[in-house]
C-alpha cells in the first residue's frame, strides 16, 4: 500500500512540473492556433461589427486568387535563391575559419556581427546602399564601368535584392552553427584518413567532414528554409510588395489582408497554410536528424 | 625489408620540448614497445612515425629510405589507434576498404555518386571486396562486415582497427594504446592476439603502452621513455635484472621495486643495522648515501616472532615492521617498512607454502625477520645512476 501511495505522490508530483510549461503551451500556441483556424471560418473584419460562419469559403477564395498564387510563386523563388546561398556559403566559411589559426576569433565575430543587429534597422542602411541613384553600390559598379542596377525598383531584380540582405544577415549564423559541428567531428577521424591516404581536401571533405556534419547541416538547412518563408521585415520596410507586387511574398500578403485590407477571416486562413508549412519542415527535421545522427 | 630508424628525433611543441634527441633501431620483424608514464612523449614520438607530426629536426627511416618528408600514407605504415578511430558513418566493410579504394581509384571515381559507375572502380570493387574478406576471416569478424561500427563490442571494434591496418599491407605496424579501452579481461586476451598476428605476419611492429605489463609480455625490446628522454632500450629481462637507473628499475616490475636508502661503508653497504657484501664500483666517499633496490624476490622471511622460524640466516638480516597483509591467493603481499627507515615502504612477497600454512597468522604479527640476498640487489649513487656491485650469493645456501 505504501509503495501506491509514493507512486500517487509522485505522479502528482510530476503533473504539478509540467503544469505551468504545459498552461504557456496552452496559452501561447494552442488556444491562438484554435482561435485563427475559427476566425478563419468567419468573414471577420474589423470594419464592421459581427461576422458570420462562412465554412470553407476563405480557403476557396485562397486557392482560386491570383495574388495568392503570386506570392506563393514569389515566395518559393526567393527561397530558391536564398537557401543555395544560406547553406553553402556559410559551410565553406566555417571549413575556410576553422583552417584558421590566428585570427580564428576576429573572423568569427566580423561574420556574426550581422546576426546581432537588427535587421529592421539595418535595412534602412542597406536601403541607403542600394539607392539607385546614390547609393555606394551603384556608384561604385558605374566606377568600373558597370551600369548602376535599380534595385528595388526593377521588378526582376527586387528578389535578388532582398535575397542578398537576407543572405548577409543569416550566414553568420549559420557559419557559427556548421563550425560548432565541425569542432564536434574528432580529430582523430582525420588522422585515420590521412593514414588511409585520404588526404586530399575532396577526399576529406566527402568521406570524413560531410557524413559527420550530417545532423548539423540537417538542422541548417530546415532552419534557414523557415527564415527563407518567414520574409517579412525587409520587404515591409524596403518594398511594401512593390513595384507591382514583385516582392509580395507571402507572409506579408497575409499582414496586408488583415491589417492593410482588415479581412482578418481570410488573414487568419492565409496564417494557417503558413503554419502547415512551416510544421512540414519541423516534421521533416525531427524524421531525418535521428537517423543521421553517427555517434 | 622494413627495419626502422629514428634518427636525433627532436620536438617541442611551443616552449615545452617533448622529446629530446631519440635515436632508435627497430629491426626487420621485432616487436619493439615505447612504454613510459603518460606525458613521457611516447605518444607523439609514434605519431612522428606515423608521419602525423612532424618533428622540429631528425631523420625517420623506412627500410633505409628516409620518409622524413613523406606524408603517412606513402610511408607503407599502419596505425591502430587507441580509440580505434573508425569511420561510423561507414559500415566495417566500407571501414576497411577505405585504404585500399584511395590507393586504387583515381580521384575522379572517389566522387561520391561515381563511386560505383565508373569502369575503373566497377573493376576493383570485387578484388577490395576479396581481400576484406580475406583479412576479416584471419581476424574472425567476416559476418560483421555489413555493419556499422556502433553496433560492435569493444573488442570487435579492435579487430575492424586492426584489419583496416592490416588490409594495406603495411611494412611497419603502428600501435597506440590499443587495449586501454577494453576491459581487463577481453585485455589478456587481445594482447595473445596480437602476439600472434605479429608472429604469423613478421611484421616490424611499434606499440605504445603506458603498462608496462603489457610491454614486458609482449615485445622483443623495451624502450622505456620518460620526460621525453629514453632511458633504456633492452629485452624485458634486461631491463628488469640490469635496469640503467633508478627510474628503470622503479617503472619496470610489478610490485614495484623497493628502495631502501644506504651508505656506503668500509666492508659493504650500511643498511639499517646490517651490512649488505657488496663492494660498489668507483670511488666514493664513505657515508655517501646508496639507493639499494629490492625486487620483492630478493627479499625473503625469515622469521615471524611467536609464529615461525623458518631457519639460519646466512645473509644480511632487517627488521620489518608489518602495516597490512595483501592475500593474493598462492601468495602473500606484505606491506610494511624497515625498522630503521619508517619513512621507506617495503613489499615482500611470500610464497604460502613457504610460510607452512601459517599465513593467516601473520594478521596478527608485527614485526618480521627478513633476510637479503646481495646477489639481487641493484645499487644505485644519490644521482639514481646504477653502480656496479660484486657481492656474493648467499640464498642459496639457505
Amino acid at each position: 500500500m505504501a509503495v501506491s501511495r509514493l507512486q500517487r505522490a509522485q505522479t502528482r508530483l510530476a503533473y504539478m512540473l509540467v503544469l505551468p510549461a504545459t498552461l504557456l503551451i496552452l496559452v501561447i500556441y494552442i488556444i491562438p492556433i484554435i482561435l485563427v483556424f475559427l476566425a478563419s471560418l468567419t468573414d471577420y473584419t474589423l470594419v464592421r461589427d459581427g461576422y458570420a460562419f462562412v465554412g470553407l469559403e476563405n480557403y476557396r477564395t485562397m486557392f482560386g486568387d491570383e495574388v495568392f498564387a503570386n506570392a506563393v510563386g514569389n515566395t518559393f523563388f526567393y527561397a530558391a535563391l536564398f537557401l543555395p546561398g544560406a547553406f553553402v556559403i556559410s559551410l565553406i566559411l566555417a571549413i575556410a575559419i576553422q583552417e584558421q589559426k590566428q585570427f580564428r576569433s576576429v573572423l568569427e565575430v566580423l561574420y556574426f556581427l550581422p546576426v546581432t543587429s537588427t535587421l529592421a534597422a539595418m535595412a534602412l542602411v542597406w536601403a541607403a546602399l542600394m539607392d539607385s541613384g546614390q547609393g555606394v553600390i551603384n556608384n561604385t559598379l558605374e566606377t568600373v564601368g558597370i551600369p548602376g542596377v535599380n534595385w528595388f525598383g526593377n521588378e526582376d531584380v527586387v528578389l535578388y535584392s532582398l535575397a542578398i540582405i537576407s543572405l548577409w544577415s543569416i550566414i553568420g549564423f549559420n557559419m557559427v552553427l556548421f563550425l560548432a559541428g565541425l569542432t564536434s567531428i574528432p580529430q582523430n577521424l582525420y588522422e585515420a584518413a590521412a593514414m588511409d591516404g585520404a588526404d586530399h581536401p575532396v577526399d576529406k571533405f566527402f568521406r570524413v567532414t560531410w557524413p559527420m556534419l550530417g545532423p548539423t547541416a540537417m538542422f541548417v538547412a530546415v532552419t534557414s528554409s523557415i527564415t527563407a518563408f518567414k520574409l517579412f521585415d525587409t520587404v515591409a520596410i524596403l518594398t511594401r510588395g512593390g513595384p507591382d507586387r514583385a516582392s509580395e511574398v507571402f507572409l506579408y500578403l497575409a499582414f496586408l489582408e488583415g491589417f492593410e485590407y482588415f479581412n482578418m477571416g481570410y488573414s487568419a486562413a492565409l496564417s494557417l497554410f503558413f503554419l502547415g508549412i512551416i510544421f512540414l519542415f519541423a516534421l521533416l527535421q525531427a524524421l531525418f536528424t535521428d537517423r543521421n545522427v553517427h555517434y | 625489408m622494413a627495419q626502422l630508424e629514428l634518427r636525433n628525433i627532436k620536438k617541442s611543441f611551443g616552449d615545452t620540448a617533448v622529446l629530446h634527441d631519440i635515436s632508435l633501431d627497430v629491426a626487420d620483424g621485432e616487436f619493439v614497445s615505447l612504454v613510459g608514464q603518460s606525458g613521457c612523449g611516447k605518444s607523439t614520438l609514434l605519431r612522428i612515425i606515423a608521419g602525423l607530426e612532424a618533428p622540429d629536426s631528425g631523420d625517420i627511416l623506412i627500410g633505409g629510405h628516409s620518409v622524413t618528408d613523406s606524408a603517412p600514407k606513402d610511408r607503407n605504415i599502419a596505425m591502430v589507434f587507441q580509440d580505434y578511430a573508425l569511420y561510423p558513418h561507414m559500415s566495417v566493410g566500407e571501414n576497411m576498404a577505405m585504404p585500399l579504394v584511395m590507393a586504387r581509384l583515381p580521384l575522379y571515381a572517389r566522387l561520391p555518386g561515381l563511386r560505383s559507375v565508373t569502369p575503373v572502380s566497377r573493376k576493383a570493387q570485387p578484388e577490395i571486396r576479396a581481400e576484406i574478406e580475406k583479412v576479416a576471416k584471419q581476424l574472425r569478424i567476416d559476418h560483421l562486415l555489413d555493419r556499422r561500427p556502433a553496433q560492435l563490442s569493444g573488442g570487435q571494434r579492435q579487430r575492424v582497427a586492426l584489419g583496416r591496418a592490416l588490409v594495406r599491407n603495411p611494412q611497419v605496424f603502428l600501435m597506440d594504446e590499443p587495449l586501454s579501452n577494453l576491459d581487463a579481461k577481453l585485455r589478456v586476451q587481445v594482447r595473445t592476439e596480437i602476439t600472434e598476428l605479429h608472429a604469423s605476419s613478421g611484421l616490424t611492429f611499434i606499440y605504445v603502452t603506458h603498462d608496462q605489463v603489457e610491454a614486458m609480455t609482449m615485445s622483443d625490446r623495451v624502450a622505456l621513455l620518460q620526460a621525453g628522454h629514453l632511458l633504456q632500450v633492452g629485452a624485458p629481462n634486461a631491463l628488469y635484472a640490469d635496469p640503467a637507473n633508478l627510474d628503470v628499475a622503479r617503472f619496470i616490475g610489478s610490485p614495484e621495486i623497493n628502495i631502501a636508502v644506504g651508505e656506503r661503508g668500509p666492508g659493504g653497504v650500511r643498511l639499517g643495522e646490517t651490512t649488505l657484501p657488496a663492494v660498489l664500483d668507483g670511488q666514493g666517499p664513505v657515508q655517501a648515501p646508496v639507493h639499494v633496490g629490492i625486487r620483492p624476490e630478493a627479499i625473503r622471511v625469515l622469521d615471524v616472532p611467536g609464529l615461525l622460524a623458518l631457519g639460519q640466516s646466512q645473509g644480511p638480516t632487517l627488521t620489518l615492521v608489518k602495516r597490512m597483509i595483501e592475500d593474493l591467493g598462492p601468495e602473500v603481499l606484505i606491506h610494511g617498512h624497515f625498522a630503521h627507515a619508517p619513512d621507506g615502504l617495503i613489499r615482500v612477497r611470500a610464497q604460502k607454502s613457504d610460510l607452512y600454512g601459517q599465513s593467516d597468522g601473520l594478521a596478527q604479527a608485527t614485526t618480521l625477520k627478513v633476510m637479503l640476498n646481495p646477489a639481487q640487489l641493484l645499487f644505485f649513487d644519490a644521482t639514481g645512476a646504477r653502480v656496479a656491485a660484486k657481492t656474493s650469493d648467499v640464498m642459496e645456501t639457505v
